[in-house]
C-alpha cells in the first residue's frame, strides 16, 4: 500500500511538471517576442538563445518607429473595416441561410440544403474562382474580401443545427399570433440560439482578422492592404520598404533597427486577440465541441 | 441526409412532361406557402451559384486552352492534353509525394499527441492550476498565421533559437528553412505548438463526460490510476478518436496550403512544393490558367473521393457521418 502510494506522488509530481514544462514552451516563444521587442537593438542583433527578460536598457524605440509607419496605421484600420463590414455581412447570411435550410415547412428544403452541401463535395478550384471574381470586377476592390468567401458551408450547417434544436412549438405561436418569418428568425428564434450564434460571429471575426490569402491575390492597391499583408511583408518578404517609409531618421541604421520592428509589429499586431481571446475563449471550445461532434 | 426530392422522384419515360408539369405546380404551391421564406433564400443561393457553380463550370477550363479575354467556353478545345501533361511532368510525382507525405506526417505526429496531453490533464486534480495550463496552451492556436510563418522564419535563421537547438544536437548551423530536409520537421513542429491544446479540448470534453461511477466501482475492485486509465478512460475515448480520425483522413489532400505558401521558397521546393502551391503558382503568377485548373481538378478528385470512401466508413462504423 505504501509504495503504491509512492509511485502515486511520483507520477503526479512527474506530470505537473511536465505540464508546467508544456506550458512554458508555449509561452516562451511569445515571451521571446515580447522582450526582443523592447530590448536594446544592439543586444536583439546579437543575441543568441532564446530571452526570458528584457536586456539592455529598455525602451519602447521599436513601437515609436512602427507607430509612425502609415503602412501599419492604414493597415490596422483596413482590417478593422474588414473584420466589422466583413463579418456582419457573413453572420447575417449564415443567419438567414441556417434559418431557410431548418424550415421543416417547406417541402422543398432538403433541395436547397442539397445546393449549399454539394458545394462542400466539389469546387472549381482556384483558377475559376479567381476568373469569377475577376470577370465580376471586385479586383482592386474592398468588395473581394467581403462578398466572394463570405459563407462557410461548415458554419451554415452548425446553425442550422442549432436551428434544428428549438421546438416548433415556439415558431407556430408566433405564426398564429401574426408574426412573418422576419419577426419569427429576428425577434423569437435569435435569442434562443443566440451562444451558437455568437459562436458564429467569432468564427467569421478570426477569419476575417487572420485572412491573408485572398488580399493577396485580389488586392493590388496598397491602400487597401490589411493589416497581415503589411505584416507579410515586414516578416516574411523583408521588405524595409514597409518598414521604413516616414522613419527617415533611423534610415542610417535602419539594419540595426529591422530586427527591433519586426518583433514590435509581432506584438502589436497580436495583442489584441491575445488580449480578448481569454474572455472569449469559451465559446470557441464551445464551437469545437458543435462542431466536430453534432457537424 | 435524405436525398432531394427533385433528383428521387424521376417520372416514367412516357409521362414526363406530365410530371413535370406536377412537379413544377407543386414547387409553386410550395413557394407561394412559404413565399418570404423562398424570398430569404435569394441571397443565398445566388451567393453559391455566382461564387461556387460557376466556378464549378470554370473546369471546362482544364479541357481547352485558355487564352486571356476568352469566357469559360471560349477557347480552343484540346480534350485531356493539360491533364497528360501534368501526369507525364517531373514534377507529378514529386508533388503527389511532397502533398501525401506533409499530411500522413501531420497525422501521424499531431494526431495522438493531443489525447496524449487530454489523459495528463485529466490527472491533474487542482483545477484552477489545470484551467491554467488550458489557457496557456491554446494561445498559439489564435496567432494569425502571417505572425507564426514570421517566428518561424526569425527562429530558424541560421543565429536562430531552434537552429541553435539543432546545432546543440548535432544538425547544420544554417539558415533551416533554405534546407529542403528541415521542411518537414519544422512543418510538423510548428503545427504541433500551433494546435496541440487547440485540438485536446474535444478529447477533454469527451472526457468530461465518463460517467464516475466507473471509476468509483473500479476502485472497489482494487483498479489502480494506471489501470483505471487503461480499462476505463482510454475505451470511453475510442468512439471520440474514430470519428476525429476518419474526419482527418477524409482531408488528407486538404494539406495546410496557406502555411506551405508563407514558408516555402525556390530552394525547398524538392520537400515542399504541393499541388495546391504548384496549382497556385501555375496559374496565378505564370497566367497558365488552364494547365493549373487541370491540377486544381486532380487535387479536387481525390479530396472528393477520400472524403467519401471515409464517410462511408464512418457511417459504417461509428453511426457518424457528414450526409
Amino acid at each position: 500500500m505504501i509504495r503504491k502510494s509512492y509511485a502515486k506522488t511520483v507520477f503526479d509530481i512527474c506530470n505537473i511538471l511536465l505540464m508546467v514544462a508544456f506550458a512554458f514552451v508555449c509561452l516562451a516563444p511569445i515571451a521571446h517576442v515580447v522582450f526582443m521587442s523592447i530590448s536594446e537593438p544592439s543586444i536583439v542583433n546579437t543575441l543568441s538563445g532564446i530571452m526570458l527578460w528584457p536586456m539592455g536598457e529598455v525602451s519602447l524605440n521599436g513601437y515609436k518607429l512602427i507607430l509612425r509607419n502609415p503602412n501599419i496605421i492604414t493597415g490596422y484600420l483596413n482590417t478593422l473595416f474588414y473584420v466589422c463590414a466583413g463579418t456582419s455581412i457573413s453572420a447575417l447570411f449564415t443567419l438567414i441561410a441556417a434559418y431557410v435550410l431548418s424550415r421543416r415547412r417547406m417541402k422543398y428544403r432538403n433541395v436547397l440544403m442539397f445546393i449549399v452541401t454539394f458545394t462542400m463535395l466539389f469546387s472549381g478550384g482556384l483558377i475559376p474562382f479567381y476568373l469569377v471574381v475577376r470577370n465580376l470586377g471586385l479586383l482592386n476592390s474592398r468588395l473581394s474580401l467581403l462578398f466572394p468567401t463570405a459563407l462557410s458551408v461548415m458554419n451554415i450547417i452548425i446553425m442550422r443545427t442549432a436551428f434544428l434544436t428549438v421546438p416548433d412549438s415556439l415558431e407556430e405561436s408566433a405564426r398564429i399570433d401574426g408574426a412573418n418569418d422576419f419577426t419569427i428568425l429576428f425577434r423569437i428564434l435569435l435569442p434562443v440560439v443566440k451562444a451558437t450564434f455568437a459562436v458564429i460571429i467569432l468564427f467569421y471575426a478570426v477569419g476575417q482578422w487572420n485572412g491573408w490569402f485572398f488580399a493577396s491575390i485580389f488586392i493590388k492597391d496598397r491602400a487597401l492592404y490589411p493589416l497581415q499583408l503589411i505584416l507579410r511583408e515586414i516578416l516574411l518578404q523583408n521588405q524595409t520598404a514597409s518598414m521604413s517609409d516616414a522613419t527617415q531618421l533611423i534610415s542610417d541604421n535602419l539594419d540595426l533597427y529591422k530586427p527591433l520592428i519586426k518583433y514590435a509589429t509581432i506584438v502589436v499586431s497580436t495583442a489584441p486577440i491575445l488580449c480578448v481571446y481569454p474572455f472569449v475563449q469559451k465559446y470557441f471550445v464551445k464551437g469545437v465541441m458543435i462542431g466536430s461532434i453534432k457537424g | 441526409m435524405p436525398a432531394p426530392k427533385l433528383l428521387t422522384s424521376r417520372p416514367a419515360f412516357g409521362r414526363m412532361g406530365e410530371d413535370y408539369v406536377e412537379l413544377l405546380k407543386d414547387v409553386a404551391l410550395d413557394i407561394r406557402k412559404n413565399k418570404l421564406v423562398y424570398l430569404m433564400a435569394v441571397p443565398v443561393i445566388a451567393y453559391f451559384i455566382i461564387f461556387s457553380y460557376i466556378p464549378m463550370s470554370g473546369i471546362v477550363l482544364a479541357f481547352q486552352r485558355y487564352q486571356p479575354g476568352h469566357g469559360f467556353f471560349e477557347g480552343p478545345w484540346i480534350g485531356l492534353q493539360n491533364f497528360t501533361d501534368f501526369f507525364q511532368s517531373y514534377y507529378f510525382w514529386r508533388l503527389f509525394r511532397n502533398t501525401f507525405l506533409l499530411s500522413f506526417l501531420d497525422l501521424l505526429f499531431n494526431f495522438p499527441l493531443p489525447i496524449i496531453l487530454a489523459l495528463m490533464l485529466n490527472e491533474i486534480k487542482n483545477a484552477a492550476f489545470k484551467r491554467t495550463i488550458q489557457t496557456i496552451s491554446y494561445m498559439p492556436y489564435f496567432i494569425s498565421l502571417v505572425v507564426i510563418c514570421g517566428i518561424i522564419s526569425e527562429f530558424t535563421t541560421s543565429t536562430g533559437i531552434v537552429t541553435q537547438l539543432v546545432a546543440f544536437f548535432g544538425g547544420p548551423k544554417v539558415n533551416l528553412l533554405g534546407q529542403p530536409d528541415w521542411f518537414r520537421p519544422i512543418y510538423i513542429g510548428s503545427g504541433m505548438w500551433q494546435g496541440l491544446g487547440y485540438n485536446s479540448i474535444i478529447y477533454l470534453a469527451a472526457l468530461s463526460a465518463i460517467d464516475p461511477e466507473l471509476y468509483e466501482a473500479a476502485m472497489m475492485d482494487g483498479a489502480g490510476r494506471f489501470r483505471q486509465t487503461l480499462s476505463i478512460t482510454l475505451p470511453c475515448l475510442v468512439p471520440t478518436i474514430i470519428v476525429l480520425l476518419i474526419l482527418r483522413m477524409g482531408v488528407m489532400f486538404n494539406v495546410g496550403f496557406e502555411k506551405v505558401l508563407l514558408l516555402y521558397n525556390p530552394s525547398i521546393y524538392e520537400t515542399a512544393d504541393i499541388i495546391s502551391t504548384f496549382t497556385y503558382r501555375k496559374g496565378l503568377l505564370d497566367m497558365n490558367f488552364s494547365f493549373s485548373t487541370a491540377v486544381g481538378i486532380f487535387n479536387s478528385l481525390i479530396n472528393t473521393a477520400m472524403l467519401l470512401f471515409t464517410n462511408f466508413l464512418s457511417r459504417k462504423y461509428t453511426d457518424t457521418s457528414l450526409f
